[in-house]
């Protein structure tokens, strides 16, 4: 079979559609979007389960259920996303997986497009299941295979942590064989999924069992690597994931004079690191994110007999991604770096498009403020933060999915006057909601403006649970219909607008301002497909 | 061969379409390729770059290492500076001159040309001029891409058999644009 150029992200969706998986759950999020897009583009997909979900907990719950059928079954995430995700992730390394369940979370080191830096494989430890880390893009291919047969083998989720690096990197992938789907089959054990106290219990002693098991998985994995025999034993490197292809970039192809162990699969594959520790003078660990291997290699009772060198003792950045330069000078080469970059080169940060929607809401939302100050509009994850940079300053708070509704709210309850909240309605559909029961629940005096521009704009234009239904939602949550205020976000409108703020401001309750206009970049896509 | 290319940009100017041109070429070939893309925040009118990698033998990273690109190929003049600490003692520049403004304090033009000048190999070219000369204004990428052609290793037949089947399914007109522009671009480099 010729090799499909593929990102990473799309490389996992198709090893997981020829693997036989039935079902695929998402909430959009950089960098794991385009997995779900390639799924939606697939003629093979269809007939599977490949629709957004509202949050990524509601995906996770999905996925549990899906795997219950006996089917196999994938949930997408960005890396925060497991947080939203966190309670039912935790938990299904409890209940274990029936039809084989692979949890796919991307995370962002250097925060390209995050919040920030966090790394999934301390929630893969944390929940003491199977950690995947592939390296390049066939791996993510092989790793769906894999991971759905390591997870039905152990009955046991299994987390897979890609990075931006990868996610959005193409190249060659070589398919194999196709599998069938799953047939429909309740588990066997009635049990399984029910963590009542005295269940949960045995649960976690099972799990805990499972750990030997894992441990010898991570030995034997088809992609760790133990190059344990080398020519110089100064140094022992260990690297994880994307570093592998930083070290052999740093030896340009040549041979590696250390031994070299690359880790894949998690849990470490402790017996191989201690042959590596004792034959070693020191350790180099190469990892990509967080320092979850050097920590648990030094540990806190580490006297540091022999050094270990990496991201805690600065012979690579604490924080952002590696690159094959961090990589070669941890190593002792040359730094290659080029020409500096000129001085007059100016930043060109991103920013709302020109004929945004957002940008007249925010606009008009400055000047019915202006008698108030700044420092009174809590916002929220999506296009609309940009909102904070000049020539908007429009918004002072950016904290997760959903903290704006309820951050205005707490600030309300704290005395503060006015409390608006801004969030899109992507946003609000992932996690809004509750935030405005909560007001409504207490009367808070409030106003929040739900950005409509009809999709998930930041992500690239996807749909979204709660199109079209937001003032039947805000309604049904108790919001009073006089205090529901829909206006189109034009120049134009301007008088209108700021007479809608002002007098949502001005009554002493939960009022849910929306401004509704298509985003233009959806808009212009659809032109095109139109033309 | 082995070529290791920044291409830049801001989002939206079509260096991903490049990108799709070059490695089309290169896998015909039956080259190794890893092309590192930017998806997410920064397209919204920011700073973006791929590093595009392409050899004979297997490719480990897939990021460029900083001195070690043969070729910065960019669509605007001050992109095309930002990523300097990229490029090979003697690599090549190869940018359009129209600089594209969407920031409130763009410094002044001369002075990026200036910078420009002072590297060593480069070519500066009005892609957007040509391109709108060839009635392919829509294809300024394409021009740059014609500039950049002698010095990427492949022949101009190569990147034609390329724009042809990735513009098939858009229609003859948009194929024709792109090649008239391809060619401009050559021209305009003799």
């Amino acid at each position: 079979m010729d090799a499909l150029m593929l990102l990473g992200d799309e490389a996992l969706a198709q090893g997981a559609l020829d693997a036989g998986i039935s079902g695929f759950f998402a909430y959009p999020g950089t960098p794991s979007t385009e997995i779900m897009e390639y799924v939606q583009r697939s003629k093979q997909a269809e007939g599977l389960h490949r629709t957004w979900s509202s949050n990524e907990k509601t995906a996770m719950e999905s996925a549990i259920g899906m795997s219950y059928t006996g089917k196999r079954t994938m949930v997408m995430m960005k890396h925060v996303g497991l947080n939203v995700a966190a309670d039912p992730f935790m938990n299904s390394a409890f209940t274990g997986a029936h039809g084989g369940l692979i949890v796919t979370v991307a995370d962002d080191p250097s925060m390209h497009s995050s919040q920030n830096e966090q790394d999934s494989r301390f929630y893969g430890k944390f929940a003491m299941i199977p950690t995947l880390e592939p390296s390049n893009q066939q791996e993510c291919y092989d790793m769906a295979f894999y991971g759905f047969q390591l997870s039905e083998q152990y009955r046991i989720p299994v987390l897979i942590r890609l990075t931006t690096r990868l996610s959005h990197s193409r190249s060659g992938v070589v398919r194999r064989e196709k599998l069938a789907q799953n047939p429909l089959k309740k588990p066997d054990d009635l049990f399984q999924f029910m963590l009542l106290p005295a269940i949960a219990r045995k649960k976690y002693k099972h799990l805990i069992e499972l750990q030997k098991d894992f441990v010898n998985e991570s030995a034997s994995s088809p992609f760790n690597s133990f190059a344990l025999k080398a020519k110089d034993y100064s140094k022992g490197i260990i690297c994880t994931g994307l570093a592998f292809n930083y070290l052999n970039e740093a030896f340009k192809g040549r041979e590696i004079p250390y031994p070299v162990v690359k880790i894949c699969q998690y849990p470490l594959p402790a017996e191989q690191i201690h042959q590596l520790y004792d034959t070693c003078d020191s350790l180099l660990i190469l990892e990509e994110g967080m320092p979850l291997v050097e920590e648990q290699l030094k540990g806190l009772a580490f006297k540091g007999q022999k050094p270990i060198h990496g991201r805690l003792d600065g012979t690579l950045t604490r924080d952002g991604e590696l690159n094959p330069n961090k990589v070669a000078v941890a190593l002792g080469m040359e730094d290659t770096y080029g020409s500096p970059v000129p001085e007059i080169v100016a930043g060109r940060p991103p920013m709302l498009c020109v004929g945004c929607p957002h940008a007249d809401s925010y606009l008009a939302l400055n000047e019915a403020l202006e008698q108030y100050g700044r420092g009174h509009v809590f916002s929220d994850i999506g296009c609309y933060t940009l909102g904070f940079l000049p020539p908007y300053n429009a918004i002072n708070s950016c904290v997760d999915m959903g903290a704006s509704i309820t951050m205005a709210k707490g600030a309300a309850d704290g005395g503060l006057f006015p409390a608006i909240a801004v969030i899109g309605d992507s946003t609000f559909a992932h996690s809004g909601l509750t935030g405005l029961l909560d007001c409504v629940y207490d009367k808070t005096n409030i106003v929040i403006v739900i950005l409509d521009n009809s999709t998930t704009g930041m992500t690239g234009g996807q749909d979204y649970t709660a199109f079209g239904k937001l003032e039947e939602i805000c309604l049904g949550l108790g919001v009073e219909r006089e205090h529901i205020r829909v206006f189109v976000p034009f120049k134009k409108n301007y008088p209108e607008m700021i007479q809608i703020y002002k007098d949502e401001m001005a009554y002493k309750g939960v009022s849910v301002i929306i401004p509704r206009r298509e985003c233009v970049q959806t808009l212009k896509k659809k032109h095109k497909m139109e033309g | 061969m082995k070529k290791d290319i920044i291409l830049a940009g801001v989002g939206g100017q079509g260096i991903l379409t490049i990108a799709t041109i070059i490695g089309t070429a290169a896998l015909k070939r039956g080259m190794h390729l890893k092309q590192a893309e930017v998806h997410g925040m920064s397209q919204r009118g920011g700073d973006v770059q791929s590093h595009l990698r392409l050899s004979d033998e297997p490719i480990w990273s897939d990021l460029i290492s900083f001195g070690g690109a043969d070729m910065i190929l960019s669509v605007e003049p001050m992109e095309a500076l930002r990523y300097l600490p990229y490029l090979k003692k003697d690599g090549w520049i190869i940018t359009n001159s129209t600089p594209f403004k969407n920031i409130a304090v763009y410094p002044p033009e001369d002075k990026i040309y200036a910078e420009i000048e002072k590297t060593g190999n480069h070519v500066l070219l009005d892609a957007d001029t040509i391109a709108k000369e060839m009635k392919a204004s829509r294809s300024m990428n394409v021009v740059v891409l014609g500039a950049a052609i002698k010095h990427l290793g492949f022949t101009q037949e190569e990147i034609e058999e390329a724009i042809k089947s990735i513009f098939a399914r858009k229609g003859e007109l948009i194929v024709d644009a792109n090649l008239r522009a391809l060619q401009a671009g050559i021209t305009a480099t003799v």
